[in-house]
């Protein structure tokens, strides 16, 4: 017999009964045993036809190529940087993805990137023993100067960039900062004092209320009823995010 | 038989009561609490992240790691010297291989997780609720995880098996009945244990049916420990 035992955005967790029968297709977060699919984490589950996927509502940033982070640069190696991503695996900067400047032989790196600076910077390669390189040739990646970062669940950054940008778009327009958000759950915003209060209580919101849905609208909502202007959610292109 | 009735009242099959809390840690990647009668357990998960000692680190998998730590005050009169022992160290392997089944950690080569189980109160079958929070602390810190695990002490007191046992009951052997105490684990939908300890003497037939019990009772708390977990990812 084929059924499905649970509905479609229930919360699971690990080891629900999903669905019995072979028609069933385990994706992400669920496996199969035997004739039943189970779940193995919890998150939201979502039923696309035969496929069930298990959307994670918690959980660590897992690398992977082509990704967007924050990091932090803790260490300057013979021809590169070591660069902390916030999370157990910490990855190489290599001058070549560094700059597009000539470096010559000898040169102080450490005048480029220093102690703890913290970059924009993209995965270029993952390798199963988790030895990362980023690279920061592409756009908008870069050093960031002044502002303050914050730790927000890996497992939230879409909703806070949101659809094409859409929510970031409209926590600046409305507070007038500067914003940059990696995968690795690490917010960085530089901007005045009062914009930066309100950003910080509109990211921790989208947090708290990640899964439930019409955020855009609830957070646009709560800008405009603390800044008092009027906010419009508009896409905006994947440059403009920092 | 000599132990026709509990102490406390409670059927031979019945636990004591059981609260669980999940997210009750804010720092803490994932964090439960499971009590269970007058026993409580803390568990805070935190990781992956990168394994010190080096030497401790392996290439192939992730390190599952995990502390069991009495708080001196939480015994029965005398205190419980702070700083772990051998038999914190014993409990804190066997938490780990009562939950290494149900995890994959293949995915975090040379890191560790580190999983920290306190309690501040202790009435037996302590080892069983810091399996039970550490299995819901894990799963909170959005580990993959087969199924959840959750344990119990089953025993035969003077002959009566009995679930949950208390301190009370552990004690109470008399010159010609024993005691025997048996914490179990089982992962639910295989129905496979995970931890089997047994102090004190108990037949074959005893200890199978006290297994049995044992299984269907951990059947009742994993209800409890994925409702914990459905309450706070539906609260938020």
């Amino acid at each position: 017999m084929e059924s499905l035992h649970m509905n479609d955005k229930d919360i699971v967790v690990p080891g629900d009964l999903l669905a019995s029968g072979m028609g069933y297709l385990p994706s992400k977060g669920s496996y199969r045993d035997g004739e039943k699919v189970y779940a193995n984490r919890v998150g939201l589950l979502s039923v696309e036809g035969k496929v069930l996927k298990v959307v994670p509502l918690s959980g660590n940033y897992a690398p992977k190529i082509g990704d967007k982070l924050i990091g932090q640069v803790t260490d300057v190696l013979f021809s590169g940087w070591r660069v902390d991503l916030f999370g157990p695996y910490s990855a190489v900067l290599g001058v070549k993805d560094a700059t597009s400047e000539f470096i010559g032989r000898g040169a102080n790196l450490a005048e480029l990137f220093g102690l703890g600076d913290l970059i924009v910077c993209k995965i270029v390669n993952v390798t199963s023993q988790k030895l990362i390189d980023v690279s920061l040739k592409g756009p908008g990646l870069q050093k960031l100067k002044g502002g303050r970062t914050l730790k927000v669940n890996a497992a939230k950054v879409p909703r806070i960039i949101g659809k094409d940008s859409s929510m970031l778009g409209m926590i600046m327009q409305a507070t007038g900062i500067k914003i940059a958000v990696g995968m690795n759950g690490i917010v960085w915003i530089d901007g005045t004092p009062e914009g930066e209060v309100v950003a910080v209580e509109t990211i921790e919101k989208i947090q708290n209320e990640a899964h439930l849905s019409g955020l855009t609208n609830k957070i646009k909502d709560f800008l405009e009823h603390k800044t008092g202007k009027k906010v419009v959610a508009q896409a905006i292109p994947a440059e403009g995010e920092s | 038989m000599p132990y026709p009735k509990r102490f406390d009242g409670r059927k031979f099959d019945e636990t004591r009561p059981i609260v669980a809390k999940v997210g009750i840690i804010a720092r803490a990647d994932g964090s439960a609490m499971f009590q269970i009668g007058k026993t409580t357990a803390y568990a805070a998960v935190y990781g992956p992240r990168t394994l010190h000692p080096k030497w401790m680190q392996n290439p192939k998998t992730g390190v599952l790691r995990c502390e069991y730590n009495m708080l001196p005050f939480s015994g029965h009169g005398e205190r419980v010297r702070p700083g772990g022992g051998r038999r914190a160290r014993e409990i804190g392997m066997v938490t780990e291989n009562a939950l290494l089944p149900v995890l994959d950690l293949r995915e975090y080569p040379n890191a560790v997780v580190d999983v920290y189980i306190d309690l501040p109160q202790t009435d037996a079958g302590t080892r069983c609720a810091g399996i039970c929070a550490a299995s819901m602390a894990l799963a909170d810190a959005g580990f993959e995880m087969t199924d959840m695990v959750a344990a119990v002490a089953v025993g035969n007191v003077q002959g009566s098996i009995v679930a949950d046992l208390t301190y009370e009951e552990e004690q109470n052997k008399t010159e010609t009945e024993g005691v025997a105490d048996t914490p179990v684990a089982f992962m639910p939908n295989s129905g496979k244990l995970t931890l089997l300890q047994m102090d004190g003497h108990n037949t074959r037939a005893d200890l199978k049916r006290a297994l049995e019990m044992g299984r269907e009772v951990c059947k009742k708390i994993v209800a409890i420990q994925k409702a914990a977990l459905r309450a706070k990812y539906k609260g938020e």
